[in-house]
């Protein structure tokens, strides 16, 4: 049993939205974000390795990692969180080194549901369209292998 | 022609939200199989399967050929090739970055290195 991811990327608009619950309570969630070291547990696709040379999960703070793939190809990302609120509230920037200049601005809620339950939501807002289209594909292709190895790794339990 | 679009699409992934039914898609992945050849690593009974393979052929995924002796399942390999728009590939990254994330909050908290 688990909680459906819903991703709507409007016509018309350069927006992401992503919502998400958890069978965990907020400050869990929230810490799962803090931590780099728990970040890099869960934010990689299978099979890269995830370095975070930077994780400063506070309002003015930095981030940055880089992926690698066994081929050894590394993919940047780097961008600085804007505001952050505990248990609450994170304001960050997203720039793909792939796609370098393309900087979305997301903002993560963390909502509390009561009963040790947690929503998160993210709003991620584009330059452009194309922008939103293109590199988000980009961003994506990588780690991910073709055909239907992917929907392989969502069977592992 | 959008809102078909969308609608088949939230069918496949409806279809594809149930870890069984995953497990089935993956398993013809690589080749076609029987009914009873695709319950075997399910702890499920035969007829349940079988409802599984319905959801997942009204959906588009499968097909079932006529052979009357085996009806083996087959994977539907385009519908599944129209699930790699970008988005699609979004949120199948997410889906499987949220369910690591689950794990990861399912553990013990005590057993979590304090900061």
């Amino acid at each position: 049993m688990t909680n459906p991811v819903h991703v709507d990327a409007p016509a018309g608009v350069p927006f992401i939205d992503i919502t998400r619950e958890f069978d965990a309570p907020v400050s869990r969630v929230f810490a799962a974000h803090a931590d780099p070291a728990l970040v890099a547990r869960w934010m990689g696709p299978d099979g890269l390795s995830t370095d975070i040379s930077e994780w400063d999960f506070v309002s003015g703070g930095r981030w940055a990692f880089a992926q690698t793939e066994p081929s050894g190809e590394t993919y940047g990302f780097r961008g600085t969180f804007h505001t952050v609120r505990p248990d609450e509230l994170a304001i960050q920037t997203f720039e793909f080194l792939g796609f370098p200049d393309v900087v979305s601005v997301e903002t993560l809620r963390f909502v509390d549901l009561g009963d040790g339950r947690t929503r998160l939501e993210v709003h991620a807002v584009y330059p452009s369209l194309e922008a939103r289209d293109g590199m988000v594909a980009s961003g994506m292709e990588h780690g991910l292998t073709q055909g239907y190895a992917k929907l392989d790794d969502l069977v592992a339990d | 022609m959008q809102g078909d679009e969308d609608e088949r699409l939230d069918r496949a992934f409806l279809a594809l939200a149930d870890p069984v039914r995953r497990g089935i898609v993956a398993r013809l992945s690589r080749g076609p199989a029987t009914v009873n050849e695709l319950a075997e690593p399910h702890a499920i009974s035969l007829q349940a399967v079988s409802r599984h393979i319905q959801v997942l052929e009204q959906a588009g995924l499968v097909t079932r050929t006529r052979d009357a002796q085996r009806r083996p399942v087959h994977l539907a390999p385009e519908a599944l090739e129209r699930l790699t728009a970008w988005i699609d590939r979004y949120r199948l990254v997410h889906e499987r970055r949220f369910r690591s994330l689950d794990g990861l909050l399912a553990e013990d908290p005590t057993q979590e290195d304090p900061r």
